[in-house]
């Protein structure tokens, strides 16, 4: 067996591996070793802790090793099958659902340390003020991870706050999810409840909460926010209750349970738009949550791998947040909409024109330099392929050039975009930074904007009162023509109408992004 | 382990975190996520450790089970997905 010392040592070359893991994602290059290396680490690491003097007792090494193994096979297999299994353009629901994923496994090991150490409490042991303060964080922490994961995970699936008839499969998640954490609650609430009727009543009403509120067929309803500030009040003044009274497990429960209700509402109310903040945040919960779990078990690598990614995270939300010009706090808490001075959508969209696919054929021929700019609308008519067939053919037809330009916040989460266009076997050198594509605007021809809005709307530059005002965005207005591929003048996210459409330089082609895609293609080959 | 020592170690991580993730280009974001996250498993060591234990009581080592399941999935399905993402990222 390994020695404690030893085992150390064996965490520390993991944390190095992971430090190297996100090192080497700095390019596409090294990425993929970075990837294979991270996982090494993790290896490495599970190594050590289940050879570790951990599991000696008396001398002797005992470990049970069918639960450990029960967990381990089913778990990976869930996990590849998801991984192997997953469309890429259902790409931001999974990398949602695994930030959850995270944040369970935090509730659990927390509670399980609770169980145990009350259980060593009348056999003479103490559990000490970092422990009971670090089970508390991680409880909280994953609790809301988890469940706002969940959430996100729901709404990118389209499944939770919407109005419209869902698919079975929708609906098994949706009320199962629902069904399974009212049983969970009532099932545990009910246990206690001959030592502490009121508590226990507590945490039922917590899973009943959260039960009927994903049902809610909308992202915001009256005494929203007012649950949100009783939840997050109510899960500290617990989480104070469980470090003064550890021995006491039902807290810790009803803590899990207000903190749950607190990652529901904190992220149903979040617009399609601001995803990718939400995304990011998550996933910086679930290191911070990950963390926390190391200050329980008090083992350093939990707490540098949990650091590193929560440090990850964070910068990603900030450098969404700032793509959109809002705070964090505007993002969790406040609303985006038209102001009551918006110009009305009529006298904007007075000289629109709209264009045919043979036009744009036609133009694409003696474009020199052509910017494709992806929305979200890509992903949605899943374009990605015959955006690229359509590259193709400018580039060895009319010997034109094609680059693409890609906002930070376009799609639903971070480099969302990116993703899309590499699986179409995009190179991922032409595929260019807002910064690097607005410098070079004056020599584009053409620039054509499939599927986004908001993120193309001058108003952001000229109007300091629209609510978008501030937002960097790219400037295709500048370029020589520019082709709107929609399929209506219907408003982007944030509501507002976009003069940009109605410019003397741009067309609108209404169309699906896939279809208009493929007809320009069509007109090209006949040109 | 000592607390301020534990301090230190999360205190310096942080760091280490902001300096090395700063650089990853935006083209990367989507899969320094789904890699972080896989990272973010490492709760699977203290699932494990939970679990193994012959002598906790059974509800602990239950709750720990679920936990090991939950961050294998986190884990495996991370690094995996994260793979097959990185391989479509090419040069021309």
């Amino acid at each position: 067996m390994l020695s404690q010392e030893l085992a150390n040592i064996l965490y520390v070359i993991a944390a190095v591996f992971f430090i190297y893991d996100l090192k080497w994602m700095a390019h596409p290059r090294t990425a993929v070793k970075g990837n294979r290396t991270g996982a090494i680490g993790m290896l490495i690491a599970v190594i050590a802790v289940l050879l570790s003097d951990e599991f000696v007792v008396d001398g002797q090494y005992l470990i049970d090793i069918p639960t450990i193994l029960i967990g381990l096979v089913i778990g990976a297999s869930i996990g590849a099958f998801a991984a192997l299994r997953v469309k890429m353009t259902s790409m931001p629901e999974l990398v949602g659902l695994f930030n959850g994923f995270g944040g369970a496994a935090s509730i659990l090991v927390a509670a399980a340390a609770l169980v145990e150490a009350t259980h060593a409490i009348t056999s003479g042991t103490h559990l000490g003020m970092q422990e009971r303060i670090a089970i508390v964080a991680s409880g909280l922490i994953g609790s809301v991870t988890f469940f706002g994961s969940y959430v996100a995970f729901g709404k990118l699936a389209e499944f939770l706050a919407v109005k419209w008839k869902l698919y079975p499969w929708q609906n098994v998640i949706k009320y199962g999810f629902s069904a399974i954490v009212v049983a969970g609650g009532a099932w545990l609430g009910s246990g206690y409840f001959g030592e502490d009727p009121i508590l226990a009543s507590l945490l039922i009403l917590s899973a009943v909460i959260i039960g009927l509120v994903l049902l809610v067929k909308k992202d915001r309803f009256p005494g929203m926010d007012a649950l949100k500030w009783i939840s997050a009040l109510v899960a500290l003044v617990l989480g104070v209750m469980v470090v003064m009274n550890p021995e006491n497990t039902l807290l810790y429960w009803v803590l899990a349970g207000y903190a749950g209700v607190l990652g529901v509402m904190l992220t149903l109310s979040i617009g399609g738009a601001d995803m990718p903040v939400v995304i990011a945040l998550l996933n910086s919960y679930s290191g911070l949550a990950a963390c926390a779990t190391g200050f329980v078990i008090n083992n350093t690598v939990l707490i540098v791998s949990g650091s590193l990614v929560g440090a990850s995270g964070i910068i990603l939300t900030q450098i969404m947040c700032k793509a959109m010009n809002r705070s964090l706090t505007n993002v969790l808490f406040g609303t985006m909409g038209p102001t009551g001075d918006t110009p009305d959508a009529d006298e904007v969209y007075k000289n629109v024109k709209s264009t045919s696919a043979d036009e744009i054929a036609m133009m694409l021929e003696t474009a020199q330099k052509v910017l494709i700019v992806p929305g979200y609308g890509m992903a949605v008519s899943q374009a990605q392929h015959a955006v690229r067939d359509l590259a193709n053919l400018i580039e060895t037809k009319f010997e034109g050039e094609v680059i693409y330009g890609v906002h930070p916040v376009a799609g639903r989460m971070p480099g969302h975009m990116n993703v899309l266009l590499a699986e179409a076997n995009v190179p991922y050198d032409k595929l260019l930074e807002m910064d690097e594509v607005n410098s070079m605007m004056d020599s584009i021809d053409m620039a054509i904007v499939i599927g986004a809005n908001d993120v193309v709307n001058p108003v952001a530059r000229t109007d300091p009162k629209s609510p978008i005002a501030g937002m960097p965005i790219i400037d295709v207005d500048k370029a020589g023509t520019v082709i709107v591929i929609k399929r209506s003048l219907s408003p982007g996210f944030a509501g507002i109408p976009n003069p940009l459409f109605a410019l003397d330089n741009s067309m609108m082609f209404f169309n699906d992004g896939k279809k208009a895609f493929n007809e320009i293609i069509e007109a090209v080959k006949e040109a | 382990m000592e607390l301020v020592m534990l301090l230190t170690v999360f205190v310096l991580a942080i760091f280490v975190g902001f300096e090395i993730i700063t650089k990853v280009p935006p083209t990367l974001h989507t899969p320094l996520m789904s890699g972080s996250n896989a990272i973010s498993g490492i709760t699977i060591i203290g699932a494990l450790l939970l679990a193994g234990h012959v002598e906790s009581p059974h509800l602990a080592k239950m709750l720990a089970m679920v936990a090991v399941i939950f961050a294998t999935i986190n884990v495996v399905g991370g690094f995996l997905v994260t793979g097959r993402m990185l391989n479509m990222f090419k040069k021309k």
